[in-house]
């Protein structure tokens, strides 16, 4: 592991209690520097090679390599006439709040990641796909967009480039399976938004079925300072192989809940203990969920994994949005998956029967344990649910059925206790 | 039907996709913010504008958290109950608004000042728990702090 050079370029902008930059004071500390170099010195393709050499990676939670993903789209003369970008704004997932903090902190680093990533794959048109409850990203994104196209950022012959984007703001109406990624076509598209069926791949197929690419607010964060510092210096911000810095988070009662920027492989020890200040007095740690709702629970054990997304793979759960919820020892863990499953419940689209049935079930059940109603054999009820949506892994239309049982399953395997103590003593052992 | 002002609203949308079906979202919280809320005849006449099916619209409609497709008060409180707010307190909040102004999730006071709905994670989990009325956000709540909030928005 090697030791990673200690810079911030997501947040170095960020004054916290202030505006954010606008357009003049973006400029003035390098910023549109990336797209001048890229629409005067890179052909497309070379913006595509150093993002892949950099080995950015999906920040959305997928952790696809973004490159990669953008090299799949149709280039040149024989591509279809019109292609999208989408930057995929809806975070939902219970337990993140770091997008929110890289649009409110500095909307002009986003955009200029987008102007970056379509130029890449030649899109015409670009959309935000805003969550309805980021009002106050929404006034600056406004802002921010009006100040790109005055100052021909944006429109028609970018800097001269022959290049033209147009880049529209739309704001949703709240509905967490909007933010996967082919339900977000479709809800742009003005359908009722459920997931389609993969393949074909949005890259290919997406928006009104021509090529489109969905990119995590994060992810395009991270474009202007690759392009402006090269592959090299990128990998250099992180203990690993995959490069740049990462939006850490943590929440739940630890003494100073917040987000941190920080080399991509951070342990989670230095997280909690020292950027978190450790837990809240008279608490102990139980576990986390290290990257939102849908990732399974870590333990004790696992405090010194670096955040990285193999490490946290390999230990059974998923570094997903890097946002962490803490479980502490005076919370029931049975009530907190209840509460994670009914987030599930009232979520699933519906599409697919072991979701759409099986997800209301498993909270069914974890409602009777935590409310003394439990029985033995919910227990083997609540496995068979996992096993039949892990069996089907790949055949639901999406990822939500999947993520909605990994803290469920996990929590069975680390807290059994919990759960045997609450059918034995048939009440809730944790209230008072 | 819809008002001149509706219609032009949801016409300037139109401006930004290739299809008229594409600005659904948007036609439904223009005539929301109008309205309070979409009724059946409103489905109908978004449906025609847009040129689709009013049960196509109506199944965009009621897929949304958001989009009320009932009456709601005066303001609409949206309580965050996702994780962190549940490990932080939200079943106090939510329980403290009962007392205080007698609804549950999905009801609405007696003099219609208040609508009560659960609401996703609204991104703000380091200042848990939170919760947004009409538009804005309210954090680090605590029952002291709810009922100064309430008090704000009856006047
Ligand atoms: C149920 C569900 C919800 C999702 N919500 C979001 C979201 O709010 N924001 C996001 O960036 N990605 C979300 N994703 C992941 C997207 O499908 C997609 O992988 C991502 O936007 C790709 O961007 P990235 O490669 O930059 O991470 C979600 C996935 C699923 C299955
Ligand atoms: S897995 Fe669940 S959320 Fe995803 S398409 Fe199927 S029913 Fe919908």
């Amino acid at each position: 592991m090697s030791e990673p050079i200690r810079e911030k370029p997501l947040t170095k902008n960020f004054s916290p209690g202030e505006a954010p930059f606008d357009l003049k004071q973006y400029e003035s500390g390098g910023g549109y520097q990336a797209v001048r170099k890229a629409m005067t010195e890179m052909a497309p393709e070379d913006v595509t090679g150093v993002v892949k050499e950099a080995n950015l990676r999906g920040r959305g939670g997928a952790g696809f390599p973004t490159g990669m993903k953008w090299s799949f789209v149709p280039m040149g003369d024989r591509a279809p006439k019109r292609k999208y970008l989408v930057a995929n704004a809806d975070e939902m997932e219970p337990g993140t709040f770091k997008d929110r903090l890289l649009l409110e902190g500095d909307p002009h680093q986003f955009i200029e990641g987008m102007i970056l990533a379509a130029y890449a794959i030649q899109a015409d048109v670009a959309y935000i796909f805003l969550r309805w409850a980021y009002k106050k990203a929404e006034a600056l994104l406004g802002k921010a967009i009006a100040e790109a196209y005055e100052a021909g950022y944006l429109g028609k012959n970018i800097l001269g480039s022959g290049y033209n984007l147009e880049l529209y703001l739309h704001t949703s109406a709240g509905r967490y399976i909007c933010g996967e990624e082919t339900a977000l076509m479709n809800a742009l598209e003005g359908k009722r938004p459920i997931p389609r069926t993969k393949p074909p791949f949005p890259q290919t197929s997406g928006l009104w079925g021509k090529p489109t690419i969905v990119q995590n607010v994060e992810t395009l964060c991270n474009v202007p300072h690759i392009v402006a510092n090269g592959a090299d210096w990128y990998k250099s911000l992180s203990y690993s192989g995959n490069g740049g810095t990462k939006l850490f988070g943590a929440s739940g009662k630890i003494k100073r809940p917040a987000i941190w920027e920080l080399p991509l492989g951070t342990p989670m020890r230095e997280l909690l203990e020292e950027h978190a200040g450790g837990m809240q007095d008279g608490l102990k740690f139980r576990g986390v969920l290290p990257g939102g709702a849908s990732t399974d629970f870590l333990v004790e054990e696992h405090l010194d994994l670096p955040m990285d997304y193999e490490p946290v793979m390999e230990a059974g759960s998923r570094l997903g949005t890097g946002t962490m919820v803490i479980l502490d020892d005076k919370t029931c863990p049975v009530g907190m998956i209840r509460n994670l499953e009914l987030f599930f419940t009232r979520e699933s689209c519906g599409f697919c029967t072991p979701c759409r049935d099986g997800i209301p079930w498993t909270h069914r059940l974890l409602d009777a344990i935590e409310t003394g109603d439990g029985k033995p054999e919910d227990i083997d009820n609540l496995d068979f649910i996992i096993n039949t949506i892990t069996r089907m892994l790949g055949r639901t239309f999406c990822a939500f059925a999947p993520g909605a049982v990994e803290p469920l399953q996990s929590g069975l395997k680390y807290f059994r206790d919990d759960f045997e103590q609450h059918i034995g003593e048939k009440r809730c052992p944790y209230a008072s | 039907m819809l008002t001149e002002e509706e219609r032009r609203e949801i016409e300037e949308e139109f401006e930004h996709f290739d299809y008229k079906q594409a600005v659904s979202v948007d036609a439904l919280k223009i005539v929301q913010k109008h309205r309070g809320w979409v009724s059946d005849e409103s489905i109908k006449d978004i449906a025609e504008l847009l040129e689709m099916s009013p049960a196509e619209l109506d199944g965009v409609a009621t897929f949304y958290n958001l989009i009320y497709r009932k009456p709601v008060g005066k303001h609409v409180i949206l309580l965050c109950d996702s994780v962190s707010c549940w490990v932080m307190g939200c079943d106090r909040m939510r329980a403290h608004f009962t007392k205080r102004l007698g609804i549950d999730f999905g009801e609405t006071s007696e003099d219609n000042e208040f609508t009560l709905l659960p609401m996703q994670c609204l991104g703000t989990c380091d200042h848990a728990p939170a919760m947004m009325i009409d538009e804005t956000l309210h954090r680090d709540l605590d029952e002291d702090k709810i009922d100064g909030i309430i008090e704000r928005y009856k006047g």
